[in-house]
């Protein structure tokens, strides 16, 4: 029996092994697929924001050369059990519209479906969606959330009779008392701009329904095929058991692929209409309507200090645009963020309201960090008000703030587990060269040098790894926060694992392979992770929010735990020793002070001959584990951005961004290091370049790539990345989520540094994102240097 | 992303292509495709007929012509960044190509079809405007020159005939020049940009963006010749445009942007 | 319909194609070749980047019959997974890819670029790939990259 020393993993920077088939283009993304019969979906969609539908004619195109068929929204309106799902109406009052993947009465915002036309190729589908012909009566639109509230303003459901959704209300201490005696306090407004998620692989699916087993599958480009399945089957009526989803390999999501949308109920209802396999794959234009956006908030903010800075109550208010339907999270988004308005800071009096309105836009749902980078932003951009106001470092005023204490409950109720934010604030001025900083600062102001130099700080926390059931369950989320993995170790040697995440680009077959791999002593290529169809794992809670390592990873551990907890029985049973005798190392067993020994592997295939099983034993070395996280994930850091400021264009340069981040232990530095930079790019995006923009008439006037401004390599610069550890107590592992950390710290940053450039103007704030013309605005109003 | 269906014809010579032009259908040269292919493929422009002269490679050429540089209308942008003659002789011109779009534009993307496209937000024709470009055209009717800002009709609108094909762009030789070019993104058109180049013994000035066609800074360049510094001649730049507003600028920021980028042109011509 | 013959990874193929079929849709739809992707329908993201004669473009901005008689290589003719191109490896070494989906134009983008310079220095190569987006890596392995096939 060999008992080679096996390698070990965790920690290390694994190359991927994701990356064979998605650089040599063997890679199969849902357009990639074909289906013997296919036949193409094309949806014709509103063009206005707001119309009563008084008749949609389809005749002309149904004549329209290779076109199968086509339908208007009333043609389908009884193919639906239910309306596209919701998932977590946030109070027991929260007012949820009818959905229907297709409109039948009215179009609520631009993109709106009111009619599809299937054919035998994408381009006849196209040609003939032009054909269909569509009465609209135009009504008026309604984009801002706060107008959309006014009492005059245009009704969206007129069955509801309002367009306000929900108040969502959280207070913990004394906050009047404490606002009512504090020496200092400051108020804060801010706009977090409607932000379009751009996965640059665009939405698509495709259906296929067999009659005779009255069977459907829908293979979609989504980050959540089991959520899917169980919604789907709510949405047609079909049972649960009959719907198979796959996500083939996905092009990143973001959030934008973690929804219940139209298209995926409409193709499964399609397929078995016309008996055909349906395509539907979206063009970059038409996702820009039809898949979800993120933000779109006007954000308050007050704290109450004392005069040395110590931040003792905080007070805000959102008011939310929350587009014309609730999708998935829409509603839940904003809420997301709900308990950690106090930053990471030691506040005693806590007091968020959060109010929801309809407007005649595209649907808002959980863009990366959801919840949590709106959170930071105004938590950070306050922050720095308040230092102008007393005349401090805003390094000083935050160091002063900082939770120090771990476990440490917060006034809004949860607790923080662990996190370390006075060193990583030490780093990162120390990575920053902080007072050399300031000294070139003070050098060009002084020389009147046209281009200021800005430092921006954002020191975080964000609550994320959803999530403790019993939590999801007590704030009205409709499902849990569980997930799944099964280890299955064969016979020849090699290990299947199945898990209940949903990787799209987070590198989750190599992170997961690497826990499998060291726990079970086997080589790493001989572990194959699989994921993505609800047939081959059933349990699943899918990917998003920063869960799959806090939580999916956990319960791929604990599987491998009891997988080897297994093998301790087999390997005791035949080396004929106590089970208590056995010391367990990387794989392999060994029999104190003797050289006796055997590994997981040799278990495997003795459990699988079960020739000598112990009486009872069930053969077979396989095991599931469903964990469900006792506490959300909490990881946190400083960041740090530098930028100069061109005062006569307004143009920002970005010229130096340090992030240390608090993450727990981190078990492939690489991939952690690559959504870091990730999440920090999209952050600065939204802080510099990236805005949805609609007319009054409620036209997306960012209607493409061309308008809507995602960075390329040339806008950006490289990261100084660093981290300090405080293992989270709460899982085997000591790890954090991170996927959405970068994006949650950045923007704040970005703009808290243009901000501090401008300072000697008079400048105290610039509107996002900080294009040149707004930085020149704001130079225009702050008055003279 | 798929454009309405359309005939197509190869042009087996310009004189072939100034025919099928004139066959009757609702045509359109095809280059590089780079101007003409997205509007298609939005449906935004659905001509009848394409006829495609992209493989007239006898129309692609840079040429010394005495004081002149003849470059063939079918050069690609990547031929003119990099060709030697060009950057000797109008380095000005090939430093602008340069910054047009992004490499695997400029790989495809040709002169002759930018000034053709007459797209205001577009880098080339500002540079050939101030450096007093002649356009060759030959239509039905045989060839003529004439001077690019008479090419000029409108916002994307050529005065060259529907049926006429641009052949050739001639520029004089100069050294030095600048452009300040303002974008949001490296890869987007020109918020605002502006050209300044040493032209017959004045000072050219060249505006991308500033209105329905590129311009010239007329001011700026009376100034100029009036003994103005850079700086107090910067100050007339926006005169006589009327730019666009749109979420990269609105007018009064674009009017703001240009005296500042026209100061920095000027200024690093003359260095 | 038209009749083309376009040399695709070295290997000539004679097709009909619709005078309106985009250079990537008969690459992906009518010769299988799906490792060129679409992300957008405005020549922005770069996802669709082939070397057409050697040199990058992107294949949603040409038509099929302006491909005919030239010689097009796409991600699938440059390296196999036992046996990768050198800025295949590199990406792969360097963590130069999350999601995958921009990747082949990426990686085409940057074969044209090494063809063109050699040895740029980050600036260039940011400047060079301003025409490709990523959503996942915030490029910055993404240069690194392109760095490491420079020097490989």
């Amino acid at each position: 029996m060999a008992t080679t020393e096996a390698e070990t993993y965790i920690g290390k920077p694994v190359p991927r092994k994701e990356d064979a088939k998605l650089l040599t283009g063997q890679s199969r993304f849902i357009d990639d697929m074909q289906v013997m019969g296919m036949v193409w979906a094309s949806i014709v969609r509103s063009p206005y924001a707001h119309a009563k539908i008084n008749r949609v004619d389809v005749t002309a195109a149904r004549e329209s050369e290779g076109v199968v068929a086509a339908f208007s929204g009333a043609d389908l309106a009884d193919d639906w059990a239910a309306t596209l799902p919701c998932v977590w109406l946030v109070t027991e009052d929260t007012k949820q519209p009818m959905h229907r993947p297709l409109a039948t009465d009215k179009v609520r915002y631009q993109g709106d479906g009111v009619a599809v036309v299937i054919a035998e190729s994408r381009a006849q589908a196209k040609d003939a969606a032009e054909l269909v012909e569509v009465d609209y009566e135009e009504l008026p639109a309604v984009i801002d959330p706060e107008a959309a509230l006014a009492d005059d303003a245009p009704i969206l459901h007129d069955d509801l009779g309002t367009n306000h959704c929900f108040t969502w209300k959280l207070e913990g201490g004394d906050v009047e008392g404490v606002f009512g005696s504090a020496p200092v306090t400051v108020k804060e407004r801010y706009r977090q701009q409607r932000l379009i998620p751009n996965a640059i692989e665009p939405r698509g699916v495709i259906a296929t329904y067999e009659p005779a087993l009255d069977e459907y599958t829908l293979w979609s480009a989504t980050q959540i095929p089991h959520i899917l399945r169980f919604w789907l089957a709510i949405v047609l009526g079909v049972p649960e058991a009959r719907l198979r989803v796959v996500a083939p390999d996905v092009g990143g999501g973001f959030g934008s692929k973690l929804n219940v949308y139209a298209e995926e109920a409409l193709a499964l209802v399609l397929a078995k209409r016309i008996g055909r396999p349906v395509k539907w794959t979206e063009e970059r234009s038409e996702g820009y309507l039809a898949t979800i956006h993120g933000r779109d908030q006007w954000q308050e903010m007050e704290y109450a200090a004392d005069e040395d800075g110590k931040i003792r109550g905080v007070r805000a208010k959102l008011v939310v645009g929350l587009g014309a339907y609730l999708q998935l999270v829409t509603a839940g988004t904003p809420i997301l963020g709900g308990w950690v308005y106090g930053g990471p800071y030691d506040v005693e009096a806590y007091s968020l309201e959060v109010i929801g309105a309809f407007t005649t836009a595209t649907p808002t749902d959980a863009y990366r960090g959801a919840g949590r980078p709106e959170a930071t932003f105004l938590i950070e951009r306050t922050m720095d008000a308040l230092a102008r106001k007393l005349e401090m470092d805003p390094a000083e005023l935050r160091r002063k703030n900082f939770i120090t204490e771990f476990p440490y409950t917060l006034a809004s109720g949860l607790t923080i587990d662990s996190g370390d934010f006075v060193g990583a604030l030490d780093r990162a001025l120390e990575m920053a060269g902080y007072e050399e900083l300031r000294k070139e600062q003070a050098e060009r102001r002084a020389a009147g040098d046209t281009k200021e130099l800005g430092i921006g700080f954002s020191t975080y926390t964000e609550m994320c790894g959803l999530a403790p059931s019993r939590i999801l369950g007590a704030i009205l989320y409709a499902a849990g926060g569980w997930d799944a993995a099964t280890v299955r170790c064969l016979p020849t040697g090699s290990v299947e694992v199945f898990i209940g995440t949903s990787p799209h680009g987070q590198g989750h077959v190599t992170t997961f392979s690497q826990i499998v791999a060291e726990r079970l002593g086997v080589p790493i290529d001989q572990v194959e992770v699989i994921h993505g169809d609800t047939t081959a794992m059933q349990l699943g809670l899918d990917t998003y929010g920063s869960r799959s390592l806090a939580v999916g990873g956990i319960a791929l551990y604990n599987a491998a735990e009891k997988v080897i907890a297994k093998a301790r029985d087999v390997v005791a049973h035949k080396l004929e020793v106590s089970g208590d005798d056995l010391e367990y190392d990387n794989g392999t067993f060994k029999v104190a002070g003797t050289d006796k020994a055997m590994t997981v592997r040799d278990a495997a295939l003795h459990a699988f001959t079960a020739h000598d099983l112990p009486d009872g034993m069930e053969p077979g070395l396989e095991a599931t584990f469903v964990y469900d996280p006792p506490n959300f994930s909490w990881p946190g850091g400083a960041h740090i951005c530098v930028v100069e400021v061109d005062t006569e264009t307004g143009a920002i340069d970005l010229r130096q961004y340090v992030a240390v981040d608090e993450i727990g232990n981190v078990i492939n530095p690489t991939i952690v290091d690559g959504q870091i930079h990730g999440g920090i790019t999209q952050g600065i995006a939204q802080a510099l370049w990236e805005e949805a923009i609609y007319d009054e008439d409620g036209n997306l006037t960012t209607g493409s790539m061309l308008s809507y401004l995602v960075p390329s390599a040339a806008e950006t610069i490289d990261y100084e990345l660093d981290r300090v550890n405080a293992p989270s107590p709460t899982n085997p592992l000591g790890v954090k989520g991170v996927g959405e950390t970068g994006t949650i710290a950045s923007t704040p940053a970005v703009i808290n540094a243009v901000v501090d450039a401008l300072s000697p103007y008079g400048v105290t704030d610039v509107t996002m994102p900080a294009k040149p013309e707004n930085v020149w605005r704001a130079l225009q109003e702050g008055g003279a240097k | 992303m798929i454009p309405a269906t359309f005939d197509y014809e190869l042009a087996e010579s310009v004189d072939h292509a100034i025919e099928l032009l004139g066959d009757g259908r609702d045509a359109k040269l095809l280059a590089g495709g780079h101007s003409l292919l997205p509007l298609m493929r939005l449906r935004m422009a659905r001509p009848e007929l394409l006829v495609d002269i992209g493989r007239l490679s006898d129309l692609s050429y840079v040429r010394e012509d005495g004081d002149t540089i003849a470059i063939g209308a079918l050069t690609r942008y990547h031929d003119l960044q990099h060709d030697e003659l060009l950057r000797s002789a109008c380095p000005i011109l090939a430093e602008v190509i340069g910054t047009i779009g992004d490499p695997q534009v400029r790989h495809r993307g040709t002169i002759g079809g930018s000034v053709a496209h007459t797209d205001p937000a577009s880098d080339a024709p500002t540079i050939l405007l101030a450096l007093d470009a002649e356009l060759v055209a030959r239509g039905p009717g045989g060839e003529r020159t004439l001077p690019i800002a008479e090419s000029f009709a409108g916002f994307l609108q050529t005065a060259l005939d529907p049926q006429e094909v641009l052949t050739e762009i001639r520029v004089p030789k100069t050294s030095g020049g600048a452009y300040q070019k303002f974008t949001r993104r490296a890869q987007d058109w020109a918020t605002v940009g502006v050209c300044a180049v040493q032209v017959n013994g004045g000072v050219h000035v060249g505006l991308t963006n500033m209105g329905a066609t590129a311009l010239r800074a007329s001011g700026v360049e009376e100034a100029l010749a009036s003994g103005a510094d850079p700086a107090a001649a910067a100050e007339r730049a926006a005169e006589g445009t009327s730019p666009p507003s749109d979420h990269n600028g609105s007018a009064e920021y674009r009017e703001h942007l240009v005296k500042v980028l026209t100061k920095r042109a000027l200024e690093e011509a003359q260095s | 319909m038209k009749t083309v013959g376009i040399t695709v990874n070295g290997e000539s193929h004679s097709a009909e194609v619709e005078p309106r079929q985009l250079l990537v849709y008969f690459l992906r739809e009518q010769l299988g070749l799906t490792g060129t992707v679409v992300g957008c329908d405005t020549s922005s993201c770069g996802s669709c980047t082939v070397l057409v004669d050697g040199e990058s473009v992107k294949s949603c901005t040409m038509l099929a019959v302006q491909a005919d008689g030239h010689e097009v290589t796409t991600i699938e003719g440059i390296g196999s997974p036992g046996d990768l191109h050198p800025v295949q490896q590199a990406f792969h070494e360097q963590h130069g890819l999350q999601c995958g989906f921009c990747t082949p134009g990426m990686v085409m983008a940057t074969i044209s670029l090494l063809e063109e310079s050699p040895s740029p220095s980050n600036e260039e190569i940011r400047h060079a790939l301003e025409g490709n987006l990523c959503r996942c890596t915030g490029y910055v392995n993404i240069v690194k990259a392109v760095k490491a096939a420079a020097t490989a």
